[in-house]
Formats: C-alpha cells, structure tokens, sequence
C-alpha cells in the first residue's frame, strides 16, 4: 500500500465511520434508557432511506437542477428520512417495548421483542416497497470539491462526513445542555430516582428512540446516497455500527461516536490491505479484541452513563 | 374521588388546629403474594415532625415508597390533603410538593452536584437560583464541591446531596429514609440538625430512622413497625420514655 493509498483509504474509513458513529448512537442511547439493544435499530436506519426515496421521487429532482434546487432537494430528502426514522423509532417504542415494560417483561422477552420487529419491518418494507435495490435520484450533480492528503473528497462524501458531524455535535449539545438531556441521563442512571425528581419516564423514553430514530434515519439518507435503497441494507451496517457501540463502550455516546470511526478506518483500511471479502470480518475481529481486553468497552465505564 | 369523610374525621383528630398533610387508611402492601405491610393508619399534620421506626425489614422504606407512588396499594387508600394520591405516578405527584430522599442516598454518581441539584428542581421550568442557595448555605460543603461529581463525595456529602437535592423540588412535606445510614456519630448529628432547621423553615417531615432515640429526639410524634403492622405509636416523649421502645431499640440504636 502506498502512502498515498494509505490517505486515501483512510479518509474513506473516517467517513464510513462517522456514518457508523451515528448508527451506533441510536443503539447506545436506547441501551443507556432501556438496558436494551434495539436490534430493529437497523430497519429504522433501512426505512430511514425509503423515506429519502419516497420524498425524492415525489418532487422528481430530473436532470442537471440548478445550485439552490440542488440543496433544497437534499434538504427535502433529508427531511424525509428524518421523519421516517424518527415515527420508526417512536412507533417501535409504543407498541413493540412499552407493553413489555407495563408488564415488567424479563430482558430476554425484549431482545426477542427486538429481532421480531426486526424481521418484521424489513419484511414489510420488501412487500410494500419491492424487493429490487434502487439508487436514490440524483440530487447534484457530483464532483469532487476539496482534496485532503492528496485524497479527493467529492459532494457526496462531503455531504456524509458534515451531516454525521453536525447531527453528533448537536446531540451532545442536546444531552448535555438541555433539559431533556438531564432527563435521559438522570433515567439512564437511577429511572426511579428520575421519576421521583419529577422526570416522566415514558417521556423521556419515547423522546430518547425519536432522537435515535432521526439520526439513524438520516444516517440511512446518507448511505443509499453513497450505495442503494434496499429492504435488506439495514442488517450490515445496523450489526457494524451495533459492534462499534460495544467497542466504544455501549451506554456512553461518545464511545458510540470513537468506536464507529474507528471501526470505520479498521473496515476501510482492510479492503487494500486484505481485500474487500474482509471488511466485515474485520469489524468483529475488533470487537471480539476489545471484549477480551476491555469487556466494558474502550471508553465504557459502567452501565449508565449516558455521556 | 370522594374525600369529604374523610376530611370530616380529619377535623375530628387531636386538638391541633393543624391541618392533615398524609393520611394513610389501612394502608396494605403486597410484593406478589407477600404482604409487606399489613393494614396500617398514619397521620402527618402540617409542620411536623413524624418518626417511622423499626427494625430491618418492618415496612418503613414500603411505606415511603407507596406514599410516593412507586409501588400501589392493593388495599386502603393514600390521602394528600384529603385528595387521594394513590394510582398516581412517582413524577406527578412531585407536583403535590412532596419530596423523597430515598435509603441509600441514590445521587445522581456520573453528574455534578451543581447537576444533581438542578435534576431536584426538574419539575419547575427553570431552576431557583434563590433555592439553590438556600441549600448551599445548608450544606456549605456542597457549595464548596459543586462542580464535582457526586460519585466522588463521602456518604455524608452524598447523603447531604440527597436532601439538597430533594429541597429542590421545594417539597411541602419530606420524606426521609434512613438519613443516617453507615454515618459517623458526628455527621449524623450533622444531618439530624439540618433536618430540624428545614423543618423550622417550613417542611414537613416524615422521617424513617433505625436509630430511635435521635429520631425521637427530634421528632413531634412516632410509630413504631413491626413486621409491616404498627406496633406502637404516641408522642416521641411517651414513647421515648416507653420500656418497650428501650428494649428494643435503644441498643441498637447505640451502634
Ligand atoms: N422488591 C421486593 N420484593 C419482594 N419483597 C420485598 C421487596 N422489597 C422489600 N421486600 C420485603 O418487604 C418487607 C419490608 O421491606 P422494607 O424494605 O420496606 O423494610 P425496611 O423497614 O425499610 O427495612 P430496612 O430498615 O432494612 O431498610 C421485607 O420483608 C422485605 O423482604
Ligand atoms: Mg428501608
């Protein structure tokens, strides 16, 4: 590999990896709440792309759109992906979990709870959707705009990479700003105690999988973007970005964020080195690595701490 | 909700001309098929200061918790000013102005201090820096350690941070389960007189303790539990001066 290989994937796996970051977030944000893992994290990622899919076949960009309809179009598309991860996410909590929790359902139930749903969004989504892969429509016209290391960055890319850091930076303004951020850490630690200072639990729950929901719908955007729109593309990325929240530390949404880059470079840097049949065997070899060094994940404290 | 009875016999109760702020009614609580308290009547009066004794596993910390909505009774009824209270939920009810410090202290361990307290004032839209100051004059050692995370802070520090944290939420009547918890003698006189200085300013306290002679000391009125029943109650001097009570639990007290 030579050096300039080496830049080039390496600004790959950083983008890769942001996208991953933002998946893996929705997870541990769910795990610090719910001491759940929310294995239909991954359809919310999936319908998250059909809602950019849908939007954007509605308003129809067709060919060479000016400048300014460009990011009206990516805005609108966004949106839609927004909204489809977000009412996923918020529906999946309503009427998948919280009746497990009235019923002080055992975490077995929820995690069976959680690949049920799984099976049956993407299930839904073949049968209403198609089951044929479909690339989003070209919003702008792609180019690359800046090099860095010597590695050209295009709009597609760019658009990734500055989504991921905007929507990370925002939620760690949100969590440790705001007073809802109080409330998903204070439930995160103590529910109980929470409710006693006053914290509505379900409140705090429901809003908790709409933020979740909303990135990994996004996140969802930005990767049919980059590849296609398929009922099945949730399970690679959603099971990757499910490894980089254990590597990162699962509860702690800035380990969520370390180990989706990192898995990202690992992944990426793999292809040139291994070849690309690697790429996700590498991804668990990190994970079980971490776990038998540092089972608690590599910024990962105790169960609880949601930042 | 009918509660008009209910107030009438209210009227009935002692000379005081104070009002009934807690009014358990045969109250009884069940862990699945185990009944932890078995029917029991408990009245606090605004101002007050009311000792729950009893020894490990009587029913104290079942009675808190019931009274703030974390579990339910299955029979009898919780009454807050003459309103029933229970069905309601734990964060409603914080807006009745009834605060809780739980046993074990259960600070917020990965947040500040500054945090944990501004988490106490969550049911108001903004935080009373006025309140907060209040609780740092308390606590001097809080203001001192306000930007440090509470997990950090000795047992005394934290359990002083519960009841900040608790006087946040500007509570009518406080609920104490056993402040005094793994304490040294000298904190836990500490904490006994705060407890009596937050209750000159105005709260009401229902206070759990293991350790008798001090809560009474401290106390208007206690009720002793036994075995989820109340086996004795009076005034804190009758029962301070009571052979029963110095049996059974001046000695444990000492320890
Ligand atoms: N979650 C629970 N499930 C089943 N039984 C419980 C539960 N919590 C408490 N109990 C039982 O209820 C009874 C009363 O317990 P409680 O915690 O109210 O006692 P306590 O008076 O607060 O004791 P201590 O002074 O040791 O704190 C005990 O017999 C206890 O074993
Ligand atoms: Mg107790």
């Amino acid at each position: 590999m030579s050096l300039q290989e080496f830049w080039d994937y390496l600004v790959l796996g950083v983008m890769l990896g942001s996208l991953y970051a933002v998946i893996a977030i929705g997870y541990t944000l769910v795990y610090g709440v719910l001491q759940l893992i929310n294995f239909a994290h991954s359809e919310v990622f999936m319908l998250g792309a059909y809602g950019s899919l849908i939007v954007l076949q509605l308003v129809n960009p067709g060919d060479n759109p000016t400048a300014v309809a460009s990011i009206g179009f990516v805005a609108l598309a966004m949106a839609g992906s927004a909204l489809f991860g977000g009412v996923t996410a918020y529906g999946l909590e309503k009427v998948a979990y919280r009746p497990l929790r009235r019923r002080g359902a055992p975490r077995l139930i929820f995690l069976i709870t959680a690949i049920g749903a799984s099976f049956f969004l993407y299930n839904l989504a073949g049968k209403l959707f198609g089951r044929d892969p479909l690339p989003l429509p070209e919003m702008y016209d792609n180019h690359n705009v800046f090099t860095i290391f010597g590695a050209g960055v295009n709009i597609t890319q760019l658009l990734q990479f500055a989504t991921a850091v905007v929507m990370m930076i925002g939620l760690d303004l949100v969590v440790n700003r705001t007073k809802l951020g109080k409330g998903i850490r204070a439930v995160a630690q103590d529910a109980e105690v929470a409710g006693l200072m006053g914290v509505d639990i379900d409140k705090v729950i429901s809003r908790t999988f709409i933020i979740g929901g909303v990135l990994g719908g996004v996140a969802g955007f930005l990767f049919a973007n980059l590849n296609q729109v398929s009922y099945t593309m949730g399970f690679i990325p959603g099971i990757t970005a499910f490894a980089a929240a254990v590597v990162g530390g699962i509860g702690n949404i800035r380990g969520a964020m370390f180990g989706g880059i990192l898995i990202g470079i690992v992944e990426t840097m793999t292809v040139p080195l291994l070849g690309d049949e690697w790429r996700s065997v590498s991804a668990m070899v990190v994970l079980i690595l971490v776990l038998m060094f540092r089972p608690m994940g590599i910024l990962g404290e105790r169960v609880g701490r949601a930042a | 909700m009918s509660t008009t009875t209910e107030l009438q016999k209210d009227a009935g109760t002692a000379g005081t001309s104070e009002e009934t702020l807690l009014e358990l009614e045969s109250m009884r609580v069940f862990y699945g098929a185990i009944e932890a308290i078995k029917g029991i009547d408990l009245t606090v009066r605004k101002g007050e200061i009311v000792a729950l004794l009893g020894g490990n596993g009587a029913g104290k910390t079942t009675t808190l918790r019931t009274i703030s909505g974390m579990l339910q009774p299955r029979h009898g009824q919780v009454l807050y000013r003459g309103e029933r209270i229970d069905g309601i939920k734990s964060h409603e009810l914080v807006q009745f102005g009834i605060g809780h410090v739980p046993e074990g202290r259960r600070v917020f361990s990965t947040m500040t201090v500054r945090e944990n307290l501004e988490m106490g004032a969550y049911r108001f839209s903004s935080v009373d820096s006025a309140e907060m100051d209040r609780v740092f004059t308390l606590f001097p050692r809080l203001a001192e350690r306000r930007s440090q995370q509470a997990g950090t802070l000795s047992g005394g520090e934290q359990q002083m941070l519960a009841i900040g944290r608790a006087l946040m939420g500007k509570p009518e009547l406080l609920l104490l389960d056993e402040p005094s918890m793994g304490l040294a003698p000298l904190i836990v006189q500490q904490i006994f007189e705060i407890i009596e200085e937050i209750n000159k300013q105005g709260t009401t306290v229902l206070l759990v303790e293991q350790n008798a002679t001090q809560a009474l000391g401290l106390a208007n009125r206690g009720y002793v539990l036994e075995t989820g029943e109340v086996a004795m109650s009076g005034p804190a001097a009758d029962l301070l001066a009571d052979s029963r009570i110095r049996e059974a639990y001046l000695g444990e007290g000492a320890a």
